[in-house]
């Protein structure tokens, strides 16, 4: 985004919805007790720096990233799903046209990253990374393969329910997004310390992607929907535009 | 799920993004890099060097961390920005914590009142055991316009002095991020 032409109302981005996210400090995710800030966090007043932001994709991602199975010579190992949904903002406009970054494990477990030691087997045929550029509806779809639960350290007999990582961007530097996509019905829910951070359960299950058999393809691929919500601009402009 | 007004929360971006998202290593090219200004980009070209460290003093080897920034003369890409300048740079730390970006030394920003804020660079720091993104800012040891800055006057005095990059070379800066304890680096609710 540039700077909006003059004259142009500016409209505020509510804190009241940060209170979705996840606390810093959660002691039972461990990685959290050396790296959490201790510190208050400062308001900081949404500047021109806050309101615009990178606009990515559009030029570096290639038709046929958002097809994770087709990326090698052969087909991966696993459940083939199609994970679909849209992006839209807190007032439900669709966010057209940014870019979303997805990262996950195989199907058994286990990510391509150098550092996963979980002692289970690569798929030569599946790297699991992929990218796609929402629609004009804001609407987007990856074709995958549907990852399996890994263990972790965190505590004894920890295994990660199984997730998709996603990354987004969306209008502006305040709306930029990392999180995870989960999938209904996984029993790791319940015993996972990332996904229970999140305080507010209904907040916590905007998380669970949904099964839809509208979006399964008979004879091919389990289809789930995942919507994504950002951060929006309140539809009442602010009362002082001056929020600097 | 979407009976429930409301956003999508954040989660951690774990240890395991790299192939993804800062995937030079894997022999890919991410949709971003360290270089957000090439050499012809207008502008004072400045590298900027720093480490993430963690409560314990020690290296923080799986983060990520993004910039976003203005031009020399304080302008932020649009969409059709010159491949110069792109304003946005990602990179990850190494097995010491050091991250490194090439850019252009931001001009003063205007602020709403038409008040200018001192040279500024927004950070956002994720890594394994944060769930929610880190937002800091990067600002200048040898900019005199610090001192009428309005985000750097809500900062605590004796706290400032986390957000100052300091002068190592003409051309280069350096900025650690502490994520915890002495020394803790400012971030911001935004
Ligand atoms: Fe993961």
């Amino acid at each position: 985004m540039s700077q909006p032409p003059a004259g142009v109302e500016r409209r505020a981005y509510p804190r009241e919805s940060l209170a979705a996210h996840p606390p810093n400090d959660a002691p039972a995710y461990a990685s959290t007790r050396l790296r959490a800030p201790r510190k208050p966090l400062v308001i900081l007043p949404h500047t021109l720096t806050e309101l615009t932001g990178p606009v990515y994709g559009h030029e570096s991602v290639a038709p046929g990233e958002n097809d994770l199975t087709t990326r090698h010579d052969g087909a991966p190992l696993g459940e083939r799903i199609v994970v679909t949904g849209r992006v839209l903002d807190e007032d439900g406009r669709p966010v057209p046209h940014t870019l979303i970054e997805i990262w996950q494990a195989n199907s058994a477990g286990r990510y391509v990253h150098a550092n996963d030691r979980h002692d289970a087997p690569l798929d030569p045929n599946f790297t699991g990374a992929g990218r796609v550029v929402t629609d004009a509806s804001g609407a987007y779809t990856f074709t995958t393969i549907k990852p399996g639960a890994y263990p972790w350290r965190n505590h004894h007999n920890a295994w990660r329910p199984a997730h998709i990582h996603f990354s987004l961007f969306g209008p502006s530097f305040l709306t930029r997004l990392v999180t995870q996509m989960y999938f209904p019905g996984d029993p790791l829910l319940a015993l996972d310390p990332i996904y229970q951070a999140i305080p507010d359960a209904a907040a916590r299950v905007r998380l669970v992607s949904d099964f839809e058999i509208e979006t399964t393809k008979p004879e091919w691929a389990l289809g789930y929907r995942f919507d994504i919500v950002l951060r929006g601009r309140a539809a009442t402009p602010m009362e002082d535009p001056h929020d600097d | 799920m979407m009976t429930e007004r409301g956003i999508t929360p954040s989660q951690t971006v774990g240890p395991f993004f790299a192939y993804c998202l800062t995937p030079e290593a894997y022999g890919t090219r991410g949709i971003a890099s360290s270089e957000v200004a090439t050499a012809d980009a207008a502008g004072t070209r400045i590298r900027i060097e720093g480490r993430v460290i963690d409560g314990a003093g020690e290296a923080v080897p799986d983060a990520m961390i993004e910039i976003w920034q203005a031009d020399g003369e304080g302008r932020y890409p649009d969409h059709a920005a010159n491949a110069a300048f792109r304003g946005f740079g990602r990179a990850e730390t190494d097995a010491h914590g050091r991250f490194a970006f090439t850019t252009v030394k931001p001009g003063p920003v205007p602020g709403a009142d038409g008040s200018a804020h001192a040279p500024h660079i927004a950070v956002s720091v994720f890594a394994r055991g944060l769930l929610n993104r880190l937002a800091t800012r990067l600002y200048f040891e040898d900019e005199p316009a610090n001192e009428t800055d309005p985000v750097l006057a809500r900062v605590p005095a004796e706290r400032r002095a986390t957000l100052l990059a300091r002068r190592t070379a003409p051309d280069a800066y350096a900025f650690d991020i502490r994520l915890q304890g002495e020394g803790e680096t400012v971030f911001f609710e935004i």
